[in-house]
C-alpha cells in the first residue's frame, strides 16, 4: 500500500470521522467537568440536532450547512430545557442518580425522533459527490468543510473559556465548585452555558455526520462510546484533549480495518477506553478522575 | 375457547415475569447491594442465552458446539460465562466512580451484540441457534407452559432466598456499609473494590441464568430475540420502581412493568398498521418519562429498602459514596 492511498482510505476519513467524535466529546468532557456525571443522552441529542437539520433542509431548500446554525440554537435550547425539567431537581442528590435519568433521556428523545421521522435512514442531499484531488489526495469538499467547522467551533469555545468572565467562571467551576461558589459565580449561569454550548456542539456533531454518513434515528447512540472514549482519552475536563481524544479515536477506528474485520471497527472505542482506564486514568493531557 | 387463550397468556406472561425477575434481582445486587451502574444487562442476558444455547443443541455443520449436553449444565455454564465476561471490567471500572462503570458496560454489550452477529461459528449470527431442549417440552402446550412456569418461579423462589439471606448476612451489611459511605468501609479495612466486584459478577450471573431461561423457553435464540436497549432499560425501570435495595420490590416491579408493558403492546396492535408501529415508540417515550417521575417523586419506590439498625433515611437517596 503506497503512502498516498493510506492518505486517502485511511487517514482522512479517520480525521473526519474523529472531527465529528471530537465535536461530542467536547461537550461530554465539559458536562463531565462542570457537572460532574457521564451524560448518557448526548449521542441521541447529536441524533435530534441532524433530524432538526433535515427538516429544515426538506422544508426550506436550503443547504445542510445553512440549515446548521438554526439547528445548533434549537438543540441548545432543547439541551437547556431538559436540564431544566429533568435534571435540575436531582443536582442535591447523588449524581449517579442523574447518570441513570440521562439513560432515560436518551431512550425519550429517540423515541420522539422516530416517532416524527420514522426509522428509515435519510440524508440531506441526494446523488453521489465526487472527490476533487489535490496533489493526489481525495478530498471531498463536505470532509474540509467538517474539519474546518469542527477547528473554528471548537477554537471560538477556547477563547471563550480563556478569556471572557463567563468562561473564567466555567473553569472556575470545573477546578473548584466550592471556591466557586464562594466568590461568587452564579451557579445557574455556568450550567446553563455548559448545556447551550453542549446541546450546540452535540447539533454539530449530528450534521457533520449526518452530511458525511446518513441520517438516522441509531446514529447518535453509536457515537456515545466514541465520544466518551475520547473525553476520557483526553482528558476529563480538557477541551483541547477532547478535540485531541476524537482525532485519535476516528483514526484509530478507520486503521483498525487493516487487521480486524470491518464489524469491529466500533469495538476500537471501548478498547481505547479500558486500556485508558487502566493505565492512565487522567488522560493524555492530565484531566480529572471522578 | 376464550378461557384457554386467556389461560395461555397468563402462563406466558408470567413465565416472562419471571424471567424478568430474575434480571431485576441480579441488578439489585449490583445496584442496590453495592450501587453499582450497569447499563449494559442485555449483554449479560446475551451471554447467557448463547452459552447455554451452544452447549445445549444438537450438533450443528458450519459453527462451534451442538454439545447436545442437559439443559442444567448449560444454564450453570451460562452464569459462569457471564460472571467471566463480567470479571475484567469490574477489575478495570470499579476503581472509579459508576460512572465509568455506566459508560463501560454499554460498551460490553454493545461488543456482545457485535460479536453474535458477526461470529458466524459460535452463534449462527443472524439465524442464531434453534432447536433447543425445553424442560417438559414434550408434554402438551399449556400444561408445558404451566411446567415451564413452575420452574421458573421456583428459580426466582431460590435466587430470592438466597440473595435475601446475603442481604441480612454480615457481608450484606458490608455492602451497604461500602455504597453508603465508602470512605468510612475503607477506614474500617473494607477492601472496597474487591466487594464491588464479587456483587458486579455475582449480579452478573444472575442475568446469565435470566438469558438461558429466556433461550429454552424459545427453543432458540436470534440477535433480534431482545432489543438490547429496551430490555435493558425495562429492568431498570423495574428495579427503581419496584425498590432498589428491597428484593420483594424487584419481584413486585418486573410483575408490574411488564404487565403494563406487555398489556399496552396488545392495545396498540391493535391499531392500524401505520400507527402501531408509531405506538411502539410512544410507549418507549411514556416508560423513559416514568422513570423521570419516580426518580424525582418516589425515588424509594413502591417498597423502600427495609431500615436497619438507626439508618434515618432510605431509598437511594442515601449519600452512595463521598462525591468529590
Amino acid at each position: 500500500m503506497g503512502l498516498l492511498e493510506f492518505i486517502n482510505f485511511y487517514l482522512i476519513p479517520g480525521i473526519v470521522l474523529g472531527s465529528i467524535y471530537a465535536l461530542g466529546a467536547v461537550g461530554i468532557t465539559l458536562i463531565f467537568a462542570i457537572l460532574r456525571y457521564a451524560h448518557l443522552a448526548h449521542g441521541d441529542l447529536a441524533t435530534l440536532g441532524a433530524f432538526i437539520a433535515l427538516a429544515i433542509v426538506t422544508s426550506a431548500g436550503i443547504s445542510p450547512l445553512a440549515a446548521l446554525p438554526f439547528a445548533i440554537v434549537a438543540t441548545a435550547v432543547v439541551a437547556v430545557g431538559i436540564d431544566k425539567v429533568f435534571y435540575e431537581h436531582l443536582r442535591e442528590r447523588p449524581k449517579i442518580i442523574t447518570v441513570i435519568a440521562s439513560l432515560g433521556i436518551a431512550l425519550m428523545i429517540r423515541a420522539v425522533v422516530q416517532v416524527i421521522w420514522g426509522v428509515d435512514s435519510e440524508s440531506y442531499v441526494r446523488g453521489i459527490s465526487r472527490p476533487d484531488v489535490y496533489f493526489g489526495l481525495r478530498i471531498r469538499d463536505r470532509e474540509i468543510f467538517t474539519v474546518l467547522a469542527m477547528l473554528g467551533l471548537v477554537g471560538a469555545l477556547y477563547v471563550f473559556l480563556k478569556q471572557s468572565k463567563w468562561g473564567k467562571a466555567m473553569r472556575a467551576m470545573s477546578d473548584n465548585p466550592n471556591l466557586a461558589l464562594l466568590s461568587g459565580i452564579d451557579n445557574r449561569v455556568v450550567i446553563m452555558l455548559t448545556w447551550i454550548i453542549a446541546g450546540g456542539l452535540c447539533a454539530a456533531a449530528g450534521v457533520f455526520l449526518g452530511i458525511n454518513t446518513e441520517i438516522k434515528s441509531m446514529m447518535g447512540w453509536h457515537m456515545l462510546l466514541p465520544m466518551f472514549a475520547a473525553a476520557i482519552l483526553g482528558g476529563v475536563g480538557r477541551v483541547e484533549g477532547a478535540v485531541l481524544g476524537g482525532l485519535i479515536v476516528g483514526i484509530t477506528e478507520e486503521l483498525s480495518v487493516l487487521i480486524l474485520p470491518g464489524e469491529y471497527k466500533a469495538a476500537m472505542a471501548f478498547v481505547i477506553l479500558l486500556f485508558m482506564l487502566l493505565v492512565r486514568p487522567t488522560g493524555i493531557l492530565r484531566g480529572k478522575v471522578l | 375457547m376464550e378461557w384457554i387463550g386467556l389461560l395461555n397468556y397468563a402462563l406466558f406472561m408470567g413465565i416472562f415475569i419471571g424471567i424478568y425477575a430474575l434480571l431485576a434481582l441480579g441488578l439489585n445486587i449490583q445496584w442496590g447491594f453495592a450501587g453499582l451502574f450497569n447499563a449494559g444487562i442485555a449483554g449479560f442476558f446475551a451471554v447467557g442465552a448463547y452459552t447455554s444455547a451452544i452447549l445445549t443443541s444438537a450438533p450443528a455443520d458450519g459453527r462451534i458446539g451442538g454439545y447436545d449436553l442437559p439443559f442444567v449444565i448449560g444454564w450453570i455454564a451460562a452464569m459462569v460465562a457471564a460472571a467471566a465476561i463480567a470479571w475484567p471490567i469490574g477489575k478495570i471500572c470499579l476503581r472509579f466512580r459508576s460512572d465509568y462503570l455506566a459508560i463501560a458496560t454499554i460498551g460490553v454489550a454493545e461488543i456482545i451484540r457485535l460479536v453474535i452477529k458477526s461470529e458466524e461459528t459460535l452463534t449462527n449470527s443472524a439465524r442464531g441457534i434453534a432447536g433447543l431442549p425445553r424442560p417438559f417440552g414434550e408434554w402438551p402446550y399449556v400444561e408445558s407452559q404451566a411446567a415451564f412456569l413452575v420452574l421458573v418461579a421456583a428459580i426466582v423462589l431460590v435466587v430470592y432466598l438466597l440473595v435475601e439471606r446475603q442481604f441480612n448476612s454480615p457481608w450484606g451489611r458490608m455492602m451497604r456499609a461500602i455504597r453508603d459511605n465508602e470512605l468510612a468501609a475503607r477506614a474500617m479495612g473494607k477492601d472496597v473494590e474487591y466487594r464491588r466486584l464479587e456483587a458486579f459478577i455475582f449480579g452478573a450471573a444472575i442475568m446469565g441464568l435470566g438469558g438461558a431461561l429466556f433461550a429454552h423457553f424459545n427453543r432458540s435464540i436470534t440477535p433480534e430475540a431482545i432489543d438490547p436497549m429496551v430490555a435493558t432499560f425495562l429492568v431498570w425501570i423495574m428495579l427503581i420502581l419496584g425498590g432498589s435495595g428491597n428484593n420483594r420490590g424487584a419481584i413486585l416491579g418486573a410483575a408490574v412493568v411488564w404487565t403494563i408493558w406487555s398489556v399496552s403492546e396488545i392495545a396498540t396492535d391493535q391499531l392500524p398498521h401505520e400507527y402501531a408501529v408509531k405506538a411502539k415508540y410512544i410507549r418507549l417515550f411514556l416508560i423513559g418519562l416514568l422513570l423521570q417521575l419516580v426518580l424525582r417523586f418516589r425515588s424509594e419506590g413502591l417498597l423502600p429498602e427495609p431500615l436497619r439498625g438507626d439508618q434515618g433515611n432510605s431509598g437511594i437517596d442515601r449519600e452512595r459514596s463521598v462525591q468529590s
